[in-house]
């Protein structure tokens, strides 16, 4: 593959380059002036900067501050680089996840009653970076660290499906927003996976629920609703934690 | 019948949480306010009591607004930053002073001289814990010899003393307009002013620290009803009130003999139960009481705190910038396999349990061109580990008692390394609840328990699963015993290092 790059324009030009698009270029120019401003700089500055009208540079801002990619100080409202952005290329800390997600997997098990497990695509493995314990005191062992196979598990249906390479016969998973597993890893057990998002929308992430197959799914082999839900809202709600949506 | 649920306020350091618990102990709905820290002076930390009493009274009728039916809430319990200091006028209900936090120094020369004086041990042999300025007492004393006509007042008659759940109970029962004014033993005993036996509070105490007996609360059970809450949205009965670590160690259902909690925050506190019985404390832990049921013995525990857990982490992120999140300490540990001899004592302002060594100040030992910020790293969470040790030998020799299992709680819960190398240095599983909001349930708990909600402390205990566990590996744990003499000279020195 051969990268084609551009040179860096410091301002706006008058005339923008034919076919590119207009508001990712002022974008571009406003994180560009608030990485050299050092965090000093309200939207009055930087709108200056950039020669753009006030109201024009606030509602980028807004967006940007939205994907994470500035923050901005709530005491003097000046604006800094964001952790989106100088987290991009670095894949989010496996150790960051699990503190994050701890007490919506935490409510997820004691709710529904099963194990919770959320994990991390390494490869073509899955490797377990939480878990909770199935309520019930009987003898379980932690698996974090554990690598499971992607192909046969919920949650690895769920990484895969919105990864890079996106199969097709993983269509059905991005279509549901969700993954099921009916005993293929193991006999008569079975699990309910869906993605967990970071600010910029990307799966990092598949929360599940795992447990005997008829605590799963109905005589059809359909998922039980109430279970469903529990497991879209726990994975919904570690997405908005990570910052998806606007936190 | 309709569901019944509790509401639980967690009156903490830094901010006022109003939480709905429903009967299998689970959360249903949360709300929070923090409130301003005030630093006068370098030591000093006040909090404005009539700011936190708005944050009480906004947060709990926002919380039961989020019910469905705010009428199947059938109770309120407290928890409580324990040993902060009210003040107040019971006419016009204004504090006479911001709260003195229990982090506040400003009485160690007081503490310092009254320690001093020929009688002073007096004040363990009756209250069962040694003079100390972490204690509410002599900030009462404080608070009479600093603001101007308060103890002329307070011999009058005019002016009420509390810790946080007194004060938010007095305001909650009607405040001037017929408040009731109560303390439960839990936050009595932290007062330095109470027989720790009868549970009354000690004249002699009282004349030792010249306190006026006037101004003092009716000391309650901590599971019991202590009045009627009238100024929410809705009258509700108080049934529970409990200091925030004995508040942790109920929630986390530690109701016989040896079961003990630790929960892993800025600090880490480490309370085991001893049951009815006090125990003499030799060792450099604490004996406290950890709760009553009305009508019941008092239940008495161990405490060891330790100043300095997670502060270490956050210093590493914040002091050293080696890391991003706190949570990324795990990350950095992992990319070596062990300490490369390196060890981090964090007696940033001394040591507490079991050491009590005021002078201490921390030090990174063992530096070698061969450690890297993994290392430092690895030492930094096996610093706490090591602490928990020291804290849980303290307690052994004092009570004999052995630890079946500890159960852990707070935001250093969710690092695995951490709570691994806890299990091998105890040689003890270590084991996480499934509720990790083990204050506010615990003071749910009682409350629940005073009017019924509960049957009796089995049905809690039913409530009570395990998230996870971590089993000690017996050839780390024999590793870690052989090791445990070099994190001991690392603390020897670095009280050395302190000492004028």
């Amino acid at each position: 593959m051969r990268w084609v790059t551009t040179r860096a324009r410091d301002g706006l030009a008058s005339g923008a380059v034919p076919g590119t698009v207009q508001s990712i270029e002022r974008a571009a120019a406003i994180l560009r002036v608030v990485a050299g401003s050092g965090g000093t700089l309200g939207v009055t500055d930087i709108a200056a900067a950039v020669g753009l009208a006030k109201t024009t540079a606030h509602s980028l801002l807004r967006t940007l501050l939205h994907v994470g990619f500035v923050a901005q100080d709530p005491a003097t409202g000046r604006y800094a680089l964001g952790t989106g952005l100088l987290r991009l290329g670095t894949p989010l800390d496996v150790n960051e996840l699990r503190a994050r997600s701890s007490n919506w997997a935490d409510a997820l098990a004691s709710r529904s009653g099963q194990a919770v497990r959320l994990a991390t695509l390494a490869g073509t493995e899955v490797v377990v970076v939480h878990h909770v314990f199935r309520p019930d005191d009987s003898a379980q062992v932690l698996e974090v660290g554990t690598a499971l196979p992607a192909r046969s598990t919920a949650l690895g249906k769920v990484l895969l499906a919105y990864g890079a390479t996106h199969p097709p016969e993983l269509a059905e998973v991005r279509a549901h927003g969700w993954a099921a597993e009916r005993g293929e890893q193991e006999p008569g057990v079975g699990a309910i996976a869906a993605p967990v998002r970071d600010a910029g929308g990307l799966v990092v992430a598949a929360l599940g629920v795992s447990g005997a197959l008829t605590s799963l799914f109905d005589a059809r082999g359909v998922p039980r609703s109430l279970l469903l839900a529990m497991v879209v809202d726990a994975a919904h709600a570690v997405s908005r934690e990570l910052g998806h949506g606007g936190g | 019948m309709a569901d019944r649920y509790v509401l639980a306020v967690d009156q903490g350091t830094t901010s006022t949480r109003s939480l709905v618990f429903d009967r299998g102990g689970r959360m249903v709905a949360v709300r929070q306010r923090e409130h301003h820290q005030y630093f006068p002076r370098p030591g000093w930390v006040e909090h404005d009591p009539m700011e936190i009493w708005a944050n009480t009274q906004r947060t709990a009728a926002q919380v039961l607004g989020d019910m469905p039916d705010a009428g199947d809430v059938v109770a309120l319990g407290i928890a409580n930053q324990r040993e902060t200091t009210v003040v107040w006028d019971r006419v016009t209900g204004r504090p006479v002073t911001r709260a003195l936090v229990w982090q506040d120094t400003r009485t160690a020369d007081l503490v310092t001289e009254l320690a001093a004086r020929p009688d002073a041990g007096l004040v363990a042999e009756r209250s069962g814990m040694a003079i100390a300025g972490y204690f509410s007492g002599p900030r009462l004393r404080w608070i009479l010899d600093h603001v101007p006509r308060a103890r002329e007042r307070a011999e009058r008659g005019e002016l009420l003393f509390g810790t946080m759940e007194t004060w938010l109970i007095w305001n909650l029962t009607g405040g001037p307009d017929g408040g009731v004014h109560v303390t439960d033993v839990t936050n009595a005993s932290r007062t330095l002013l109470m027989d720790v036996r009868s549970c009354r509070w000690d004249p002699d105490l009282l004349a030792f620290f010249d306190i006026p007996a006037e101004m003092l609360p009716e000391i309650r059970p901590s599971v019991g009803v202590l009045g009627t809450a009238t100024a929410l949205n809705r009258a509700l009965p108080i049934a529970g009130a409990l200091g925030d670590q004995q508040a942790a160690l109920f929630g986390q259902a530690c109701f016989a003999p040896g079961e003990a909690k630790c929960t892993y925050g800025t600090g880490s506190f480490l309370l085991q139960n001893t049951g009815t019985e006090l125990v003499r404390t030799r060792s450099g832990s604490i004996s406290t009481v950890a709760y009553q049921l009305a009508g019941e013995p008092v239940r008495y525990a161990l405490e060891g705190s330790v100043a300095v857990a997670g502060a270490l982490v956050q210093w590493l992120r914040d002091g050293l910038g080696l890391i991003s999140s706190a949570a990324e300490v795990e990350t950095l540990a992992r990319t070596v396999g062990d300490n490369g001899g390196c060890y981090v004592v964090p007696a940033f302002s001394g040591l507490l349990a079991p050491h009590w060594r005021g002078e201490a100040r921390g030090l990174v030992a063992g530096l070698t061109s061969y450690v890297t910020k993994g290392h430092l790293a690895r030492a930094v969470l096996e610093a706490t580990g090591w602490q928990t040790r020291d804290v849980v030998q303290a307690m052994a020799a004092d009570s004999g008692l052995s630890l079946p299992a500890l159960r852990v709680d707070g935001g250093m819960t969710t690092n695995n390394l951490l709570m691994q190398f806890v299990a091998d240095a105890l040689d003890t599983p270590v084991v996480r609840p499934m509720v990790g909001e083990t204050v506010s349930l615990g003071a749910a708990y009682a409350a629940g328990l005073a009017v019924g909600v509960w049957s009796d402390v089995e049905a809690l205990r039913r409530n009570w699963h395990r998230s996870a566990q971590w089993t000690p590996t017996p050839e780390r744990a024999r590793a870690l015993t052989a090791e445990y003499p070099r994190w001991e000279r690392a603390v020897e020195l670095s009280i050395a290092w302190g000492a004028p």
